[in-house]
């Protein structure tokens, strides 16, 4: 797409973008890094992860910012208008995903299984997957790539159905190990903030594909949850 | 949503000269709306809006072809009347250009030449319930006989609106009524499009696409003589289909 | 990331230098020049104001005096005069008649002779009779008695009073003033008269009618031939060769000297449709042709200088063509259509050599009743007595000028009075 005529609305267009891509490299690195931290059960690790979630929260407010600046100075209209606003609710949602690794980072210190609990090394392998729908729907924002919103959307059903069976197997694992219920708790929740990820990984993917065509993605089939 | 349409164009096409204004465009008016044309300096805009009442017919040179209608008689037959059509097809300049008479005869010129009013009384209330419809009334009632030319900006160019309604047109064309106006004068005539919607057709030629989006409900887009995109106006400004409409409205055109 | 700004030139780039030498003699230099030229306006404003006061002044000094009439008293006795007159028929409409018959010449001269001396006769003007005529036609019972009326002074006279001719004729003029019988006044018969040979007795009246009727003819035929023609050559004649050969034409007749007119209207109005000669209908004819160009071009300025947004207001309005050009855009052109008639009737006003060639040159005796009664007009006038050899030709010339001056104000006056009128609805 050429540029815009007055140069400073595409200065300002590509400082949003470059926000948000700031933001989604923040929040993908730390679910890897709160995953990594939870293996190797270390503590610093943790509890930097839960401080830096703090520069997330002051990515989002200048989006914020930002996004409201534009709309008022520079009037934009159709697509320009369209990605500003899927920029505000996508910061929002980024600020979210941020909150689930802050959260499973958190937990790390409740759990200390030295290698006991199994199903503990299967996390890392959902935790990839999700970490990777953030990236590949933040990437088709840059690009303002539909398709490759579309993909995303269904890419999730995979990190919906690593849920279940972690589900089945944790709950397995806590009726057959009765000592371990509380650390394994604490896995089910982060498993779930997981599935979380990859959710609101597809509501980004939602908002990239109205920004860059107009309309609404077709209704999607959503994996059923099997077990609340 | 039915449509009650005003005037229709077909294959319209503008020569001055050798050289294409216009350029095969067809539209639809509708009755109950405000149509904008938008689009960038030289594109033919206001050349489509002046064959609609036929105000090319003044430039020497220039030549109409294609079929225009207002309600379903053609505006370019013999038979049809330029003087009772443009009373029918009332206009709105740019640049506000009351007579140089008072108030009242500016208002009063148009029904008395056509014939509108039987008495004076009758005249004097075609004139009050123009100048009301305008939204000048108040401002006006008492100084009937000042001239014309002695009001502000903003007030000239509700008085031209004032002597258009008076024929009691059916259609209201208006060539950028607001561009030698400021924001205030501006957001006042914007206004008052909004309360003749319905009562009359109205087509309003802009350059200012802030001031399209807010008035009409649909936008025709013109570029170099041809319309690029017709449509609602919500669609034109969230979701355009054409790339050059796009590019306009965004501003990355030129 | 921003994009940089375009290079502006060197950063090290001095600012101009205001105050230095060279910019501040460039400063005073301009100033001189503008001064100089202002002096040069003002001087020539001067100049042409300088010929103005001069030629008013030498106008006014030359003909103040043709505004004054010295008069002798002069003591009738009428029963002893022996007229041939019957008082009675002076009632009724023969009076004309009988006062023609009556002797009252030979009787003037006779009661002049009887109060001056022998030479008596002398010292009244020729045309002193025709005032005693006058009393006695408006006063009957003048004629019962004994009357001192005042008649003109010979021209000899006239002259010696207001302080030249011959140093007997100032002798006579003191003797009479000492006697108390010589009175200098306003001339009324100057303006009231017609034409004559003698110039105490000679009056403007004839030729200002005359003019008078010629500048109403010139109006009537110009101005609505000449609105018209401008109105159609804007409005609705088409821009093609034919109408640019008409435009070239009417230019270059505006500029084409009036004694040409003159050669048209003798060959046309007198020779082809034998119009009476030295007629004001022909006079005026022949202005009205001479004239028009001047209001068409005037016009067609004057209707260009209406706005197109005028026009198309009321077209939008549905106002038909005739209906936009008389209520729109010939009201907004009259001002400037005025300006235009005004130049074009003061022209004429002062128009010699034209009516010279259709020959309203004549000694007319009476002023004109009927637009095609002979006439003559005042510059042809003045042109006729500036020959004349009599001296008291020359003070009536300028006095003749001072009243065609005034006349011409008059006329300017009116037009731009109607002009202001019509300008301030704009």
């Amino acid at each position: 797409m050429s540029e815009h005529t007055v140069k400073a609305f595409d200065d300002d267009i590509g400082q949003l973008r470059g926000l948000i891509a700031e933001m989604g490299g923040l929040a993908e690195q730390a679910i890897r890094a709160a995953i990594e931290a939870l293996q190797r059960h270390d503590l610093e690790a943790a509890a930097r992860i839960v401080a830096e979630d703090k520069k997330i929260d002051a990515l989002e407010m200048q989006v914020e910012q930002l996004a409201v600046r534009i709309i008022a100075l520079r009037a934009p209209m159709a697509v320009d208008l369209r990605e500003v606003v899927a920029a505000l609710k996508i910061a929002g949602v980024v600020e979210r995903i941020g909150d689930y690794a802050k959260n499973i980072a958190k937990r790390v210190p409740l759990i200390d299984s030295h290698g006991e609990i199994e199903p503990l090394s299967v996390l890392p392998a959902m935790a990839t997957l999700a970490a990777a729908l953030v990236h590949d729907v933040l990437d088709a924002f840059a690009a303002r790539d539909a398709d490759a919103a579309v993909s995303v959307c269904e890419r999730d059903k995979a990190v919906d159905d690593f849920y279940n069976s972690l589900f089945r197997v944790l709950v397995t694992h806590m009726m057959e190990n009765p000592k371990t219920i509380g650390q394994v708790a604490h896995l089910l929740f982060i498993a779930k903030n997981l599935e979380r990820v990859g959710d609101h990984a597809t509501n980004v993917a939602e908002m990239v594909y109205y920004a860059a065509t107009g309309t609404h993605m077709a209704e999607r089939d959503r994996a059923t949850i099997e077990t609340i | 949503m039915t449509q009650h349409l005003k005037m229709t164009a077909h294959n319209v096409n503008v020569f001055y000269g050798k050289k294409q204004a216009i350029n095969d465009v067809s539209i639809d008016i509708d009755q109950d709306l405000v149509t904008a044309f938008i689009g960038p300096s030289g594109c033919g805009k206001s050349t489509f809006l002046r064959t609609l009442n036929r105000m090319n017919d003044t430039v020497a040179s220039a030549k109409v072809t294609g079929d225009i209608r207002l309600d379903g008689e053609d505006i370019y037959a013999a038979e049809m009347d330029v003087v009772q059509l443009r009373a029918r097809v009332g206009m709105v300049f740019q640049k506000p250009n009351p007579f140089p008479k008072s108030i009242f005869e500016n208002v009063a010129y148009g029904p008395r030449i056509h014939g509108l009013a039987s008495s004076k009384g009758q005249l004097s209330g075609i004139v009050e319930q123009s100048l009301k419809r305008a939204g000048l009334w108040e401002e006006v009632k008492d100084r009937l006989q000042d001239s014309g030319t002695a009001l502000s900006g903003g007030q000239q160019q509700r008085l031209c609106i004032a002597r258009a309604i008076a024929v009691d047109p059916e259609v209201i064309l208006m060539d950028e009524p607001c561009s030698a106006l400021d924001p205030i004068a501006t957001a006042k005539i914007e206004e008052l499009i909004h309360e003749l919607k319905g009562r009359y057709a109205i087509v309003i030629v802009t350059h200012n696409m802030q001031q399209a989006a807010r008035v009409s409900q649909r936008t025709a887009f013109f570029h170099l003589g041809t319309l690029i995109e017709y449509g609602a106006t919500s669609d034109i400004f969230t979701n355009p289909r054409e790339e050059r409409t796009r590019d306009y409205i965004t501003g990355r055109y030129g | 990331m921003s994009s940089t700004p375009p290079d502006m030139g060197s950063p090290e780039k001095t600012p101009t230098d205001w105050r230095g030498d060279a910019m501040q003699r460039r400063i005073r230099r301009r100033y001189r020049s503008e001064r100089r030229f202002k002096l040069i306006g003002l001087a020539a404003v001067m100049m042409s104001a300088g010929f103005l006061v001069f030629l008013l002044a030498t106008m006014l000094s030359n003909g103040i005096g043709g505004f004054s009439r010295t008069e002798i008293k002069l003591p009738i006795d009428f029963p002893k005069a022996g007229l041939t007159l019957d008082a009675s028929r002076l009632a009724g409409p023969g009076a004309d008649m009988a006062l023609a018959g009556a002797g009252i010449q030979g009787a003037t001269d006779g009661a002049a002779i009887a109060a001056f001396g022998k030479d008596g006769d002398q010292l009244i003007s020729d045309g002193a009779w025709l005032t005693v005529r006058s009393a006695v036609k408006a006063d009957p019972a003048l004629l019962r008695g004994r009357a001192t009326i005042a008649v003109p002074a010979s021209d000899a006279i006239d002259i010696a009073a207001k302080g030249e001719g011959s140093n007997e004729d100032k002798a006579q003029v003191a003797k009479l003033k000492a006697a108390g019988v010589l009175t200098t006044g306003f001339n009324l018969s100057f303006l009231q008269g017609a034409d004559s040979t003698d110039p105490t007795m000679v009056g403007i009246w004839g030729a200002l009618k005359g003019s008078i009727f010629t500048m109403i003819v010139t109006l009537v035929l110009a101005f609505p031939v000449g609105v018209f023609a401008a109105l159609y050559l804007e409005e609705y004649a088409p821009r093609n060769r034919w109408t640019d050969l008409i435009e070239v034409s009417i230019n270059n007749l505006a500029a084409v000297p009036s004694i040409i007119f003159g050669l048209l209207g003798l060959a046309v109005f007198l020779n082809t449709f034998h119009l009476p000669r030295s007629a004001a209908i022909v006079g005026g004819l022949t202005l009205a042709l001479m004239t028009m160009p001047v209001i068409v071009i005037a016009g067609r300025n004057a209707i260009k200088g209406v706005p197109p947004s005028i026009r198309d207001a009321a077209l939008g309005i549905g106002a038909s063509p005739v209906q936009v050009v008389f209520h729109h855009v010939l009201p907004l052109a009259l001002p400037g259509i005025l300006t235009g008639t005004i130049i074009g009737m003061a022209r004429a006003l002062g128009e010699t050599a034209p009516l010279l060639m259709i020959g309203m040159r004549a000694f007319i005796a009476s002023p004109p009743e009927r637009l095609s009664d002979p006439a003559t007009v005042l510059p042809v006038q003045i042109f006729l007595w500036s020959d004349q050899v009599n001296r008291g030709f020359v003070e009536k010339t300028s006095a003749a000028i001072i009243v065609l001056l005034v006349f011409l104000l008059a006329m300017n006056g009116v037009a731009i009075y109607l002009r202001n009128k019509f300008e301030t609805r704009w």
